[in-house]
């Protein structure tokens, strides 16, 4: 989990032939390669065949299915924003320059990464909550986050940004400094060098950086439900409408796992599209 | 005026003082290792040196307490590879650095324009750098870093990554827009020294091994590495009357241009032309002698070069084959003394 490849899809194998310079794989290994894969798509063909097609358009177009899905859908962008703007310069320090403490500070940025949502949403609840570390200041502002909206982007952003760290990081590491270097002496300033050289030169990593946050914004459930609970048209994202709609009606329930299972499917594909690299 | 540095990497067991004057070319020459690349380093910015400092044109670049950032030295580097921004056009690249300096993007890339007609790719404008050869991409490189109008530009192995066929017209190339430029080429070709350079330094070890101007280094090397690249011979050793004697105890007859005093550090030097080979030690000779295991064969068209340590003959073919060379074989080398050249180190 903390390599310094960025964190996308494998790179794709569109024949079975082997590369070049690589003597071939025994054959066994690719059965249980199969069966692995097997486990991924098999739970999701048995969601497939439990739609109830008949009932389908009526009940992903509910109120409650259009509210939820909305307010994923603008949670989560809002969540990628705040990603981008707050993991690139992250990313930038972790891969471009050496301090003392560097490496407990990688660690401890992809914490969200294995910590339990739920423990993630009570940490942001004692931050940002009423009686967090933070309540009492942003009473004084006249600011109330927990369970809000923005107690939603804030539950997605905290787990999603190592995502875009760890990604974006790779890309930078991969990229190396030598092209900066030329531009320094080509007289352009740091800013400059950021601005024109660095960023799109990794751009792809970027971009693969924010779907993925997007998806993991997206995806969110734990973090969100304790911080920001369940209501309807303000917190109650995709994930949590599905859990609740489980226990009344398991049709509406699976018809919407669905629409979250295409739009992870357009996602990754659209990740592993941006993922190629930009310097051959 | 010039350019002028003094510093010392102790990391990198660096420590080099050398000066150029306006407007001069100096090619820095040296074994790998050398401290070639940490000197380019130094002057663009790139590495901090523990101590020392450099002046270009009166203007402090480092100094015991100051630093002055890449970007405001007005020293270019031009990298090994081209290294061109993949992202951008043939003309935005060129772009580069008047855009960065505040033209405006049409101004940018009228001069870019110019620059690249400077380099002979006027046609390449419209292209992206992956669509480019090595020897185009090198010549864009060089468009680049002259729309820079740097103060100095500094030249890493220019011609090292570019194929045989290309690289007489990119040197032809550089002489022109390299003349009356402040500018440090490295490289390890003497050809490119010659050149291009008017002034050569000698880098071994991270030391100065020697300096001087072009010709004098070729002519009358101080260094062994600078008399291997100039293809002579070259015998170190104390002076004696008439020649000298080497570490090993072998004595040279050689002819000095001024008669040396005996007791001094002096070079000989001989071209591998005037060495004869000898399967058995010639009576009676007037020549220089010297025994030698033959370490290398290596052919160039009709002739062989045959090596044996450090020094070597020039000889044909047929002669190799009449005296049945190969690596090992015991033989005599022999050269006149009115070939060997003399002078103090």
């Amino acid at each position: 989990m903390t390599g310094t490849r960025p964190l996308t899809a494998p790179d794709r194998v569109r024949s079975p032939k082997p590369r070049v310079g690589f003597p071939g794989l025994p054959p066994w290994l690719f059965l249980v390669a199969a069966l692995g894969a097997l486990f991924i798509l098999l739970p999701l063909a048995a969601v497939v065949t439990r739609v109830d097609w008949a009932r389908f358009p009526e009940l992903v177009t509910s109120e409650s299915s259009i509210a939820a899905l909305k307010l994923s859908l603008t949670t989560s962008a809002a969540a990628t924003a705040l990603c981008i703007v707050a993991g690139t310069p992250m990313a930038l320090v972790l891969a471009r320059s050496a301090f003392p403490g560097q490496q407990v500070l990688r660690a401890l940025v992809l914490l969200p990464l294995v910590l339990p949502p739920v423990v993630g949403g009570i940490a942001l609840l004692y931050t940002f909550g009423r009686q967090g570390l933070l309540g009492g200041t942003l009473r004084a502002l006249g600011v109330e986050i927990a369970f809000s909206t923005t107690a939603v982007v804030l539950a997605q952003t905290f787990v999603a940004l190592p995502f875009l760290v760890l990604s974006l990081e790779g890309a930078l590491r991969s990229a190396g400094g030598r092209y900066e270097a030329v531009a320094a002496t080509l007289g352009a300033s740091p800013t400059t060098v950021l601005r024109r050289v660095t960023i799109p030169l990794v751009l792809p990593g970027l971009l693969s950086g924010a779907v993925l946050s997007f998806a993991r914004a997206l995806g969110e459930f734990g973090a969100t439900l304790t911080f920001a609970g369940s209501l309807q048209g303000v917190t109650r994202t995709l994930p949590l409408e599905i859990y609740l709609q489980r226990e009344t009606d398991p049709d509406a329930a699976v018809a919407l796992s669905l629409v979250l299972v295409a739009v992870a499917v357009l996602v990754v594909g659209l990740a592993h599209r941006s993922s190629a690299p930009a310097v051959p | 005026m010039g350019f002028a540095l003094e510093a010392a990497v102790h990391a990198r067991r660096f420590d080099v003082a050398l000066s150029m004057g306006d407007g001069e070319t100096l090619a820095v020459l040296g074994p790998n290792g050398a401290g070639k690349s940490t000197l380019l380093a130094l002057a663009a910015g790139l590495l901090r040196a523990d101590t020392g400092s450099a002046e270009l044109d009166g203007r402090s670049l480092f100094g015991p307490r100051s630093f002055l950032p890449p970007h405001r030295r007005g020293v270019c580097l031009l990298p090994q590879e081209p290294l061109l921004f993949p992202h951008l056009s043939v003309l935005d690249n060129v772009a580069f650095a008047p855009r960065s300096a505040g033209e405006s993007r049409a101004a940018s890339r009228a001069s870019a324009r110019g620059w690249l007609a400077e380099v002979e790719a006027s046609e390449l404008a419209d292209k992206r750098p992956g669509q480019l050869s090595g020897g185009q991409a090198q010549r864009v490189a060089v468009a680049r870093a002259l729309a820079a109008r740097p103060s100095l530009l500094l030249l890493d192995e220019p011609l090292a990554s570019i194929d045989a066929a290309a690289a007489p017209g990119l040197r032809r190339m550089l002489r022109r827009v390299l003349a009356g430029r402040n500018a440090v080429i490295v490289t390890h070709d003497l050809l490119d020294a010659l050149i291009l350079a008017d002034t050569v330094t000698v880098l071994e070890e991270g030391r100065v091994a020697e300096a001087g101007s072009t010709q004098s280094v070729v002519e009358r090397p101080r260094s062994s590495f600078a008399a291997g690249l100039a293809g002579l011979n070259f015998v170190p050793g104390t002076s004696v009357p008439s020649g000298l004697v080497d570490a090993a105890g072998r004595r040279l007859e050689a002819v000095s241009e001024n008669p040396l005093p005996a007791g001094i550090p002096a070079a000989a030097v001989f071209s591998p032309r005037a060495v004869s080979v000898f399967p058995v030690a010639p009576a009676g000779s007037p020549r220089n002698v010297l025994r030698v295991s033959v370490t290398d064969l290596e052919p160039h068209g009709e002739f062989v070069t045959v090596r044996a340590g450090h020094l070597s003959a020039e000889i044909s073919t047929s002669a190799v084959a009449e005296l049945d060379l190969v690596p090992g074989s015991e033989v005599w080398f022999t050269v006149k003394a009115t070939a060997v050249t003399l002078y103090p180190l």
